[in-house]
């Protein structure tokens, strides 16, 4: 199962790319704003297309929220 | 400087009410300018926004036009897809500079990574690194400060540190290359103004940098003292945002920010335990 921004999620499975992540989280890919890291480890918006996740992976999508 | 401020003290007649900040007659400021530079940038305001705690994006784009702002704060967290209103558009629109935050990271490892998580989302190198040390105070944890600082560096970005009111600390930040320093006035979001003036204005002459008093200001008076003190510029957050008419205070502050460094350049009289006369005594009429 594939963890995504704290939520196990059963549309999106190992072996699949970033893109479907995003796709998920009705982002396109040239989405402004917004950075992913999986397991941890910043994944650079070249690498998202080809990225595939693990089974287990960790995603994280973020964006700026108002803050500090 | 802190030569001629201990002789300030020790040799005057008020030395047990303490001159705070400059007291050489010199004044530093740059008549007339109020921009700041930071890592080679020029700001027009001395006043940061930080944009937590607004009640809504426009209440947020209305404080900013008030406050004058050109550097604000956002923080990195999980996109809500549902979310309505896009924050980066109206600060886009606002014309503003962005200095994302690694606020809520307890460790130098994750201040690194949302930093750089930062930069890919945001595409700048600035960043307000916090590493947060207690979750009752909220204070900073400066050997994991120092550690992310020092990476951080190395890795290119410009690093406005987040700090305690020590100036120790404050050094070792600058002298790890750090853009500037932001030293707290009292715990985030405390509102307790500046609880040490005296550290305040020993940053000021311990490190050549920029220094951001960053927490704690509660209300416009507190922004202006840290302008006296002689602090380059104040970050406001929560004061603003919080108030009950937020852009009303960022007016406020706005204009405590500009008295402040007016006041600081200008040079405040010494503090006396007696009266001195404005007025001479020469040609006093005799009524006797």
């Amino acid at each position: 199962m594939i963890r995504l921004n704290g939520d196990e999620r059963d549309d999106v499975a190992a072996g699949e790319t970033l893109v479907a992540v995003l796709a998920r989280l009705r982002l396109p890919l040239d989405a402004r704003g917004v950075a992913i890291a999986v397991d941890g480890e910043v994944v650079p918006r070249a690498s998202w297309p080809s990225f595939q996740l693990r089974d287990e992976a960790r995603v994280e999508v973020l964006t700026a929220m108002q803050g500090g | 400087m802190i030569a001629s401020m201990r002789e300030t003290i020790d040799t005057s007649s008020d030395r047990a009410n303490g001159a705070i900040g400059r007291t050489d007659a010199t004044p530093a400021a740059p008549a007339g300018s109020d921009a700041i530079e930071i890592a080679g940038r020029t700001f027009g305001s001395r006043l940061l926004l930080g944009t937590g705690g607004f009640p809504s994006l426009q209440t947020l784009a209305d404080a900013i036009a008030a406050s004058g702002a050109e550097l604000v704060t956002v923080a990195l967290r999980r996109i809500d897809p549902d979310a309505r209103g896009s924050l980066i558009d109206v600060l886009a629109d606002a014309g503003v500079e962005l200095l994302p935050n690694t606020a809520g990271c307890h460790t130098a490892r994750d201040a690194v990574t949302t930093a750089r998580l930062a930069r890919e989302a945001l595409q700048t190198d600035w960043i307000k690194l916090e590493v947060i040390g207690d979750e009752d105070t909220l204070l900073p944890d400066a050997p994991e400060l120092l550690r992310a600082a020092e990476e951080l560096v190395d890795d290119g970005f410009v690093v406005l540190p987040y700090t305690s009111d020590d100036p120790v600390l404050a050094r070792r930040l600058a002298d790890l290359g750090c853009a500037a320093v932001m030293p707290l006035g009292s715990p985030i979001g405390s509102g307790m103004g500046i609880r040490n003036p005296y550290n305040i204005a020993l940053i000021r002459e311990a490190v050549e940098l920029p220094v951001v008093l960053d927490a704690g200001i509660g209300t416009a008076s507190d922004a202006a003292l840290a302008m006296e003190l002689g602090c380059d510029a104040v970050l406001a957050a929560s004061a603003i945002s919080r108030a009950q008419e937020p852009v009303a205070m960022a007016r406020a502050m706005r204009a405590a920010v500009q008295a402040g460094r007016l006041a600081y350049g200008a040079g405040r009289i010494p503090r006396r335990r007696y009266a001195t006369a404005s007025t001479s005594d020469e040609g006093l009429a005799d009524l006797t």
